[in-house]
């Protein structure tokens, strides 16, 4: 059930996030296909199974197939350990976040075996391009989270969550928080950092070659890992499920709570459809440049700070 | 940048306009100073530039003695083009020649022009190549022999340019069909399909160019002609180590059209469509220095109500231009939004231009001695509405665009030439104004009235992809002043001229007296019959200086038609600006030069 979910959710994304970006680019967007043009999702993804499943000759066929099924695999096996109110979850792992980092390293292989099969030079610069992006945007990643680890003194999400009782750790966390979020949309590769598919330049990158419901996983995919960062976000920073409950009796809690995790991971959500809207994008070596001067070095000083505060407090 | 303020703009359309650019005619004798009396043969042409015919042996001597020797030198290779001469009736006093090649020099210094011409003898004449004087000689020097088969001796990469490499025959040459029906019928037998295939494969050591390197296999790059970077059909071979680009080879020719062709068989009238075609964003202004070339041939004076008008409508198109420019640049450097409210903005331009010509993007609406028609009514108010509407979008723009720190990123510095460079390329309008050199047409060579206008020329010093950009949005910001005042001010009187050249010409009188009726119906059956000469007039156009060359043999056609395009230019320059560059700067270059496919292959 959580698997159909979040697929759904995802795939309403593409329709919200087309409905946003019009909003905010004076235009309408899809609107024709059933109320506000919900159903366009539906009808681009029967239009996509529908396409002819063409493999080109030239390329690794094997790795060609692989590469979109890595991408949603890890994408969709890390909302395993994602809680999504008190106890609905499908596994409560206690190095949840471990196993999260663990998932995002592993969706690398997706773009970069797809720009390689593909056997196109396009591709190959969008998933040369990738590799070397995701892998060192992982790398702060994990170190911005260590600070929320440190503070919580847990791995596991459930326990951070509870850990924000008195206070939501995107206060504390500020720089943490902003760390994690552009390395979160480096590692989606959402404009600005959208330089593996960076359509001006390469084409469509290290997709080029993919069509049909192969380019669909890949489109999915990406959605998918839009929701996850924005899920990881409210649950690290902004205390998950936490909310006011209108004193409501204990079976209800729950959809409550759901319902403000929900929303803040909406509103992350829009945040990052905003910044398609407003910013340009970064050329590869500056993006590069940015990580390792600015992004590495305020990592390691926030996990720094944030031990000795910590220690202090003991 | 700030709101220029659009109460203190002072049109004076009381003073009489400037009538012709005035050139420097004392460059003749400096030239026979040096080179003796004989060495040159004088020629007059209704555009008054000083034209002399020079011997094949002293060309490479004079030209280089023009750029780098005289006093006050002629920097500027702002043309060169080629002439079929042998079926031309009307020669008067110049030497036989069965074809000619023209350069057309530029002084800044003096503010003139200087048009030198060589005869040359025979089918397949030859002559040396001027590429060691200027670079930029390089690709009209290959137009001139894919066109014509006239041969450069001396230059690196004498192949075709425009044509496929592939083609049979040159086809500017008189005797080659302008028609398809006058060749047979098409015919890709597999052979045939198989040889165009492999004329399509770059091979690297044609050009110079390496495979690999002593430290790494250089990676070939085909950029276009199906790109969504590229603005239309272009191609873009990049050499590339890494992403670093080592040289690259720009193919231009996918939209070339035969316009000068075309020009050569329709009347002179019935060619302004073709023109709007040249530089498809320019819209009206193409038309400009076609139609002021034939007025200027024909000796027809544009009534002054007419000349504002053409200003306005002029200056609309410029903004229209600038504006897909802006949202397109925005869009290369990743900026997904501006495109949409740009093209949001341009459509309140067409909503003008269809008013008031009836058509949008291609009016084809100027006419031999003034416009289509008189200007409807309210077309002020729908203008005066739209200069109040666009200063303050341009302005907001600016906050998410130009001034964001990750566009200046990706675009400060990048792709700079110097002035030096600009103009030993031919880089006019904005490219050139990016380097610190103000100049502007309408400004140091005043047509169609413009000196009674107030307003600036923006000008910048860098040289690079940021500050062409901040040129022309600060020149859209002007252009919004000069139709303010064009609104403000609007002469009353004819829209068009009532000499009897003009087409079509006036109907009033044709009822009343037979001769009236008789030009009348010539000039709307056959097109007016323009008397024999050549005429030049040069424009500042949208993308840099644009110009029509016409020779007329005395016949209801061009004998020849060359069209000075200025992208033609511009996009010559890319390998320079992108050496030692990365691809994603590729795209920023090529957005910031605001080039036209069509503007570049005619």
């Amino acid at each position: 059930m959580a698997l159909g979910g979040i697929l759904t959710v995802a795939a309403n994304l593409i329709w919200l996030e087309r409905r946003l970006l019009a909003l905010w680019q004076d235009r309408y967007g899809p609107n024709r296909v059933g109320p506000f043009g919900l159903f366009q999702t539906i009808a681009d993804a029967i239009k996509m199974f529908l396409k002819e499943d063409w493999i080109p000759p030239f390329a690794d066929k094997a790795v060609f197939v692989l590469a979109p099924c890595i991408i949603n695999a890890t994408a969709l096996l890390s909302f395993a350990v994602i809680p999504f109110a008190p106890g609905v979850q499908v596994m409560d792992l206690g190095a949840g976040l471990l196993f999260l980092l663990a998932m995002s390293s592993l969706g690398v292989y997706s773009v970069t075996l797809a720009g390689w099969a593909s056997n196109n030079k396009y591709a190959l610069l969008g998933g040369l391009r990738a590799s070397a992006q995701m892998l060192s945007y992982e790398v702060y990643m994990s170190l911005s989270l260590m600070g929320v680890v440190l503070m919580a003194g847990s791995l596991n999400l459930s326990e951070i969550v509870k850990a924000q009782e008195g206070m939501w750790f995107c206060i504390p966390q500020c720089v943490g928080m902003a760390l994690f979020f552009i390395a979160g949309i480096a590692e989606t590769h959402r404009l600005p950092f959208d330089l593996p598919e960076a359509e001006a330049e390469l084409v469509a990158g290290f997709h080029s070659e993919y069509s049909s419901m192969k380019f669909g996983m890949f489109f999915i995919g990406e959605y998918i890992g839009i929701t996850l960062i924005s899920a990881l976000t409210a649950l690290l920073y902004f205390g998950g499920w936490s909310g006011p409950l209108f004193g409501l009796s204990e079976n209800l809690a729950p959809f409550v709570q759901f319902g403000w995790f929900a929303l803040k991971t909406f509103i992350l959500i829009g945040f990052f459809i905003l910044l398609r809207a407003s910013m340009p994008r970064p050329r590869y070596d500056q993006l590069i440049e940015f990580g390792w001067k600015a992004m590495l070095p305020l990592s390691l000083l926030n996990l720094l700070v944030t031990g000795a505060v910590v220690l202090a407090l003991e | 940048m700030s709101q220029p303020d659009l109460a203190a703009n002072s049109a004076d359309l009381t003073m009489p306009a400037v009538k012709a650019h005035k050139h420097d005619c004392a460059v003749i004798d400096e030239l026979k100073m040096r080179f003796g009396d004989t060495a040159f043969t004088e020629q007059s042409s209704s555009d008054a530039i000083p034209t002399l015919w020079v011997g094949r042996g002293i060309l490479l001597d004079v030209l280089r003695f023009v750029k780098t020797g005289i006093n006050r030198p002629y920097r500027m290779l702002y043309d060169l083009f080629a002439i079929d001469e042998r079926l031309r009736n009307h020669r008067d006093g110049q030497p036989s020649a069965d074809f000619t090649v023209v350069y057309h020099l530029l002084s800044f210094d003096r503010n003139s022009d200087l048009r030198l011409k060589v005869a040359l003898e025979g089918e397949y004449p030859s002559l040396p190549s001027c590429v060691g004087i200027w670079q930029s000689a390089s690709w009209c020097e290959r137009e001139a022999w894919d066109m014509f088969g006239i041969t450069f001796e001396g230059h690196p990469h004498l192949r075709r340019l425009l044509m496929p490499s592939t083609w049979i025959g040159h086809p500017l040459r008189k005797e080659h069909p302008a028609r398809a029906t006058e060749s047979g019928p098409f015919q890709l037998p597999d052979e045939k399909q198989d040889a165009e295939q492999e004329a399509l494969l770059f091979r690297p050591e044609d050009w110079g160019m390496k495979r690999v390197s002593e430290s790494s296999d250089f990676m070939f790059l085909n950029l276009g002609p199906q790109h969504p970077g590229t603005h239309g059909v272009l191609r873009v071979i990049l050499q590339l180590d890494g992403e670093e680009i080592v040289d690259c080879v720009p193919e231009i020719g996918f939209h070339h059209r035969g316009a000068e062709k075309m020009g050569e068989r329709q009347s002179w009238h019935s060619f302004i469509p073709y023109t709007d075609r040249i530089d498809y964003l320019g819209g009206v202004m193409n038309n400009l220095p076609y139609v002021m070339a034939v007025e200027q041939l024909a000796g027809i004076e544009v009534p002054e109500r007419a000349e504002v008008i053409r200003i306005m409508m002029c200056e609309l198109f410029r903004i229209a231009s600038h504006l897909v420019w802006y949202g397109t640049f925005a869009q290369d450097i990743g900026v997904l939004s501006p495109v949409f409210y740009t093209f949001n903005d341009r459509e309140r331009i067409f909503d003008i231009v269809r008013a008031v010509c009836g058509g949008r993007m291609h009016p084809s609406w100027f006419r031999i001695g003034g416009v289509a028609h008189d200007l409807p009514a309210g077309w002020d108010k729908m203008v005066l509405d739209f200069v109040q509407h666009l200063p303050p979008r341009i302005l907001e723009w600016d906050k998410m665009v130009m001034r964001n720190r990750l566009f200046k990123a990706r675009t400060v510095g990048v792709g700079a030439y110097t002035l030096e460079e600009a103009i030993d390329w031919g880089v006019t309008g904005p490219g050139l104004r990016a380097c610190g050199l103000d100049w502007d047409f309408r400004k140091q060579r005043p047509y169609s009235g413009y000196d009674r206008f107030d307003f600036d020329i923006p000008v910048a010093s860098n040289g690079d992809a940021y500050d062409r950009g901040a040129i022309r949005i600060a020149e859209m910001l002007q252009s919004i002043r000069i139709i303010e005042q064009c609104a403000r001010n609007m002469p009353a009187g004819s829209y068009k001229s009532d000499h009897p050249l003009t087409t079509p010409p006036l109907k009033e009188r044709t009822m009343y007296d037979i001769e009236t009726l008789i030009n009348h119906f010539l000039g709307v059956s056959w097109g007016p019959v323009i008397p024999p000469g050549e005429s030049f007039y040069g424009i500042e156009a949208t993308k840099g200086n644009n110009g029509y060359y016409l020779i007329s043999d005395g016949g209801t056609m061009a004998y020849r038609l060359h069209i000075r395009t200025p992208s033609f230019r511009h996009m010559q320059m890319l390998p320079l600006m992108a050496r030692g560059r990365t691809v994603a700067d590729v795209l920023a270059i090529l957005g910031s030069i605001d080039f036209v496919l069509a503007d570049i292959d005619r």
